[in-house]
């Protein structure tokens, strides 16, 4: 065979192979032919943003000859630069699951045993309709309360908004930012939000408190923190795993699980003792510096030493190297903050060392950013709802910022303050995501309506009266994105192929619904293409710009107060709060204290649980292209217990927690990169619902096991690093 | 518990490679197995032609100078190629093997040398055709006369045959060990080992088959010449394999120690080899009759040589810990 | 000549598999079967630890056995760029290549033959790099010709330590990894 002859053979291999294997394993899937109607020929490139977590990168979706092909960064995205995480470029995947509710579904048996009627939209709407009217008729509107998490809520909170319901909570504040935001909120008077206004691609030391960035996989977090790494900077990591940012530590302080309380204020108390911290920057902005120098005082590190089990003149040392890097020294606020219940005063221990190194709004620090000024759609004013909120009453936790889901719950199971009757729950799977499955269950028998939005079907449309069936972001339109960040930007998201049944985007429902509910009124736009292009127009842009785009950017103006930023505080003494007179008024510390986490039973291990960087919570699990990548997850054991448990490596063990719910099989691994008190698995795993085919029975769930959970009493975030194991070996 | 741990993870689940190669069955064994019986064949049966052997009795029969072995041959070697066949993956492209030739691929001349083997196989059952196939077709009658009756052809024959069965027996050896990613494979013993045994299993044959009773006194005294020559080979590759890098001896341990080791030492060696030597040594020098039990033994250890040689193979690598 | 390949930077890689997830959506490889893969070594005793993490594929190796062994000529090597390749008209699924690869590169389609990293050459030839380099967040992976010493990989080799995977194979691979 000569060279000509090979090559020629090669480019018909090559569009051989691509169209046989677009036909190969994504798109065999029985029926999942993306197009209806004529096949287009040739490559058709579509920008949006994507939708497999909550960072909403841009993307750039190719379909070929008609059928969804690959999803790509998209190169003008100041989040992503180009380059979309795993999840997001395994996004192709939820266009083809084949788990992927199909219709509309009734309930045809008792809640829970998964038994359904397909029926069409308009009977799911009207049966949803008639039963928020009749709550709204025997308890007000108020007793319907929306869960939902990520921009598709958007259009739903806007119709319960319209109903005349105050109650609307994502369990991304109680479960999980919450605490952080609160700690960061007493302190500068700003939460952190998302995304984090982190400057860790400038930051010359990063400390990590048992953040795991790189299987967190946070875009443009792992992109700048592989910057950072690639131009030096040094990182401290604190974890009582060997996380693969602990790998790249140059410190790495294997510390006792729920002591890093402690660790904090033994830094603060070596940069104040030995004078490192800032002290122009905390002169010129700080309140309190004096009581809080003298509160930080009895914290030095001989005392932190037993605590946390990390040597003094490790955190000495660790200590000047933050001083001698500031104020490019960056203490990450993590993310998911919801640990043991004091975790709002960790938030806070967190951004008062941030405060001593004078990071906060300077370069390598926390910058300000900003956000385009994209007018919203005028509305008409939505009714006053004749009660309040029900998720905090009387302010019990003063200094929730935002709903509180397991309030809302609490209030749904006890009745109190009033009753709480419907649950309209989307992309949230409730069951894996609020701790003690039982109450949660508890709860739902207590309602008279239950309607699951999603795009799967989880555990939580298991328990409903009506599941919904949602299209992919791939399949739809979507409130546009106003991004609040380094650079401006604002983002539309379209559909880039038809969805695969009688699936419907969530403005569609929302809408329907309204109209349904005789609150038509709030839907004033004709097509989602006229609400998109109102509100664009008000910035001076229009739709078909954004449909050619993607996004448009404004310039990026001055974020540090190098640049020009005014350093202003949100606080009650405008200024940084070393000292907290807020929180001593309402019979808190002041200053963050350390309590000593409660030990468990015995010959237990602490379940400790994060993030891989394939999934998304478990939302990902049946995702074909996703599960190839990580099909379950395995619990981490430390090796010397393992072997003194006479267990190896890929042996199936089970989880029994400290109130006897025994988890499903899961794999070991014996490892040493993990203390010996404490186990590790990611989150998201162990499914039981029936319709998740591809995903059922695989691992185990740790939400399973959280059936305790310490309530933050500042903001009533869940702590849930509480619970306790012991291994069982499975026959 | 270990002064310093190590922890290998690999994400890669490839179902051929995972957790170890294992992309070759039954079949490959199954075919090396009887290539090596064929190619004894044409070595012993070779040599009896080029030594002007006949076969004294009026028909076929599995004595050396007979043609009844070669037209086994022809059935040994058909029923390998087939199994080869239904290992392949891309059956229909296998016409793929003639259109060219790769001097570096040891497979590539296999494919040949296979293709070459019939003809030889034929043209010396042609020498002494069986009465069924000279009914079918009267005219070889008188050629094969002619041919049987010239001397030069006969040894011609014999020697092409010799020839091309050490090519057969030695190729498949040296395709294993042309696979440095398989360090068990790894060894310039591996082609003379698979020789030594498909002399052995074919000598075997003939001592139990051929119905000329000094001949198979010669055959068993020959087949216990090629069991020692092979048990002498494994010696030799083990000891290569121990004494040469981790790699290698980490793979010699498969049979010295590791998952393989009890059938290899009890099926290959001691029931494939010792034994029989032993009852072919007593049967030798006319201490107990001979019997099928040793031939059998025999061939069955050839068998399971390929297949503990395949298997072991495929779970030898090169390891990743440095 | 150009003799192209890679140079992987493991301090910049956090293992998050998105190579992996490109390369199976960019050239559709079949369920269960990846191209590349992702490992991690670990050494030491907690909390004295390291980790190693390498995003690993076919090394289009200078000295490729699975060329040598072929039987057909169905793997070889590409007239320019010392890709290597498999046209798999010409393959008849012996899975010889498969057992010569020290790295275990290669698959069997479930078509029935041998299949492998193609260094996304489709890609190439329009002068964008392989799917998986084009995609690394942590942008650690650079792709390019070894042969021109003003190349990137070839100014990165020259300035870091680094290593190839079994070298000792004597495959001559041309992936490397800066340490």
């Amino acid at each position: 065979m000569n060279n000509v002859s090979r090559r020629r053979f090669l480019k018909i291999t090559g569009a051989g192979a691509s169209v046989a294997a677009t036909a190969g394993v994504l798109g065999s899937l029985p029926g999942l032919r993306a197009a209806k109607g004529p096949v287009e020929k040739g490559i058709r490139t579509v920008p949006t943003f994507c939708d497999l977590c909550f960072w909403k990168c841009n993307a750039i979706a190719t379909v070929k000859d008609g059928v969804l092909w690959k999803i790509e960064g998209n190169p003008e995205d100041p989040l992503s630069r180009g380059r979309l995480c795993p999840r997001g470029t395994g996004g192709v995947g939820a266009h083809f699951d084949t788990d992927r509710l199909r219709a509309p579904l009734l309930r045809a048996s008792v809640r829970g045993e998964e038994k359904w009627t397909e029926v069409t939209w308009d009977e799911a709407l009207g049966h949803v309709a008639e039963k928020m009217l009749k709550i709204k008729a025997e308890y007000g509107p108020e007793a319907v309360a929306l869960f939902s998490h990520g921009i598709g809520g958007t259009f739903l909170k806007h119709t319960l908004k319209a109903f005349g319901s105050p109650n609307s909570a994502a369990p991304s504040y109680a479960q999980c930012r919450g605490p952080r935001d609160a700690g960061f909120e007493l302190t500068f008077g700003e939460a952190i939000g998302s995304p984090e206004r982190t400057d860790i691609q400038n930051a010359r030391c990063l400390v990590l408190i048992g953040s795991h960035l790189g299987e967190n996989m946070h875009n443009t977090q792992v992109q700048e923190f592989a910057d950072a790494i690639g131009s030096g900077a040094t990182i401290i990591v604190a974890d009582p795993r060997f996380s693969i940012a602990a790998s790249k530590a140059k410190h790495y302080l294997p510390i006792k699980p729920g002591t890093d309380i402690a660790l904090l204020l033994a830094w603060m108390n070596v940069l104040v003792g030995e004078g490192l911290y800032d002290k122009e920057y905390v002169a010129a902005h700080g309140f309190g510096f004096e009581a809080f120098a003298s509160e930080v005082l009895p914290f030095t590190p001989e005392w932190a030493y037993p605590e946390t089990g990390i040597e003094p003149d490790v955190i000495r040392e660790t200590a000047r190297e933050m001083a001698r890097h500031r104020p490019a020294t960056l203490v990450h606020p993590g993310r998911h903050a919801t640990w043991y219940g004091d975790d709002a005063q960790r938030g806070r221990a967190i951004a008062l060392l941030n405060a001593l190194l004078g990071s906060w709004g300077r370069k390598g620090g926390f910058y300000q950013p900003a956000s385009m000024n994209v007018p919203a759609y005028p509305y008409p004013p939505y009714p006053k709802p004749a009660r309040g909120k029900v998720d905090n009453p009387d302010h019990r936790y003063p200094f929730a910022s935002e709903a509180i889901t397991t309030g809302i719950r609490e209030a749904t199971i006890t009745g109190k303050p009033y009753p709480v009757k419907g649950w309209v729950v989307y992309a949230t799977n409730l069951i894996q995501a609020l701790p003690n499955e039982a109450e949660t269950i508890r709860a739902i028998q207590a309602l008279d309506l239950l309607v699951v939005v999603d795009v799967v079907g989880s555990e939580i449309a298991g328990w409903a009266d009506v599941v919904l069936p949602e299209a992919t972001y791939l399949e739809r339109y979507e409130e546009l994105n106003v991004e609040l960040f380094r650079e401006p930007f604002v983002a539309l998201r379209q559909p880039v192929v038809e969805p695969t049944a009688d699936q419907k985007p969530n403005w569609w429902i929302a809408r329907e619904l309204a109209v349904k509910l005789g609150l038509g009124a709030f839907y004033p736009w004709k097509t989602i293409e006229e609400y998109l292009d109102h509100r664009l127009k008000g910035a001076g842009l229009s739709l078909a710009v954004l449909q050619k785009k993607g996004l448009v950017s404004a310039p990026r103006p001055p974020i540090y107060y190098e640049e020009g930023v005014p350093p202003q505080f949100a606080t009650p003494s405008k200024k940084i709060e070393f000292y907290s007179v807020q929180l001593k008024d309402k019979g808190f510390d002041p200053v963050p204290r350390f309590k000593r986490p409660a030990a468990g039973p015995p010959g237990s291990f602490r379940l400790l649980f994060g993030r891989a960087p394939v999934h998304t919570f478990s939302r990902t699990q049946t995702n074909p292209v996703l599960a190839q990548a990580m099909s379950e997850n395995e619990v981490w054991l430390n090796a010397d217990e393992a072997e003194r448990a006479g267990l190896r490596t890929g042996d199936r063990v089970r989880l029994r927690n400290q109130d006897g719910v025994l988890s499903n099989p899961i794999k070991l691994k014996a490892t040493q990169a993990i203390r010996a008190d404490c186990v590790y698995l990611v989150h998201g795993f162990g499914h039981t619902a029936k319709g998740l085919r591809r995903a059922l029975g695989k691992g185990a769930s740790d939400a399973q096991l959280v059936t305790r959970y310490e309530t933050d009493p500042l903001m009533g975030g869940t702590g849930m690093n509480v619970n306790f194991v012991t291994l069982e070996r499975e026959a | 518990m270990s002064p310093v741990f190590s922890e290998f993870v690999t994400t890669a689940h490839s179902p051929a490679t995972d957790p170890r190669l294992h992309v070759w069955g039954y079949e490959i064994p199954v075919y090396l197995f009887l290539g090596g019986f064929t190619a004894g064949i044409m070595v012993l049966s070779g040599w009896a032609l080029w030594r002007g052997r006949r076969n004294p009795r009026p028909h076929p029969t599995f004595s050396l100078a007979s043609s009844g072995l070669f037209m086994l041959g022809l059935a040994t070697i058909s029923l390998g190629m087939l199994a080869l066949f239904l290992d392949l993956g891309h059956k229909a492209y296998v016409w793929r093997l003639y259109l060219t030739m790769k001097p570096w691929s040891p497979m590539s001349w296999g494919s040949w040398i296979l293709l070459l083997v019939y003809p030889v196989l034929a043209a010396a059952v042609l020498l002494e055709p069986p009465a069924r196939l000279v009914r079918l077709i009267p005219s070889i009658g008188p050629l094969s006369q002619r041919l049987a009756d010239d001397m030069r052809v006969r040894r011609a024959l014999g020697f092409v045959s010799m020839v091309t069965g050490i090519g057969l027996g030695i190729y498949t050896g040296i395709l294993l060990s042309a696979l440095g990613a398989r360090p068990l494979w790894s060894s310039g013993l591996l082609g003379p080992l698979f020789l030594a045994s498909g002399l052995s299993s074919s000598a075997a044959f003939a001592h139990w088959a051929s119905p000329e009773p000094e001949e198979r006194r010669q055959m068993a005294w020959l087949d216990n010449l090629f069991l020692v020559i092979e048990l002498a080979l494994i010696g030799m590759l083990l000891i290569g394999l121990a004494s040469s890098t981790e790699a290698h001896a980490e793979a010699a341990r498969l049979v010295l120690g590791g998952p393989f080791t009890a059938v290899f030492w009890i099926g290959v060696v001691g029931l494939g080899i010792v034994l029989p030597l032993v009852i072919q040594s007593l049967a030798v020098t006319q201490r107990i009759i001979h019997t099928p039990i040793a031939p059998i033994l025999v061939m069955l250890g050839g068998l399971a040589l390929r297949f503990v040689i395949v298997y072991a193979g495929q779970y030898s690598h090169w390891p990743r810990l440095s | 000549m150009a003799r192209l390949g890679m140079v992987i930077d493991t301090r910049r890689c956090v293992g998050c598999m998105d190579c992996v997830v490109a390369c199976k959506t960019e050239n559709q490889t079949p369920e269960g079967m990846n191209r590349d893969w992702i490992t991690y070594a670990t050494r030491g005793r907690y909390p004295r630890l390291s980790m190693t993490i390498q995003s690993e594929r076919c090394n289009h190796c200078d000295n490729p056995p699975c060329v040598s062994c072929c039987p057909t000529g169905a793997s070889h090597v590409h007239e320019w760029g010392g890709f290597v390749l498999v046209t798999k008209e010409e393959c008849i699924g012996c899975k010889a290549c498969l057992a010569s690869c020290p790295y275990d590169a290669r698959y069997l389609h479930p078509d029935g033959y041998a299949d492998k990293c193609t260094f996304c050459i489709h890609r190439v030839e329009k002068g964008q790099d392989p799917a998986c380099v084009s995609v690394c967040p942590t942008r650690c992976m650079h792709f390019g010709d070894l042969d021109d010493p003003e190349s990137e990989v070839s100014r990165l080799l020259a300035s870091r330590k680094h290593h190839a995977v079994l070298p000792e194979a004597g495959t001559k691979p041309r992936i490397f990894y800066l340490e």
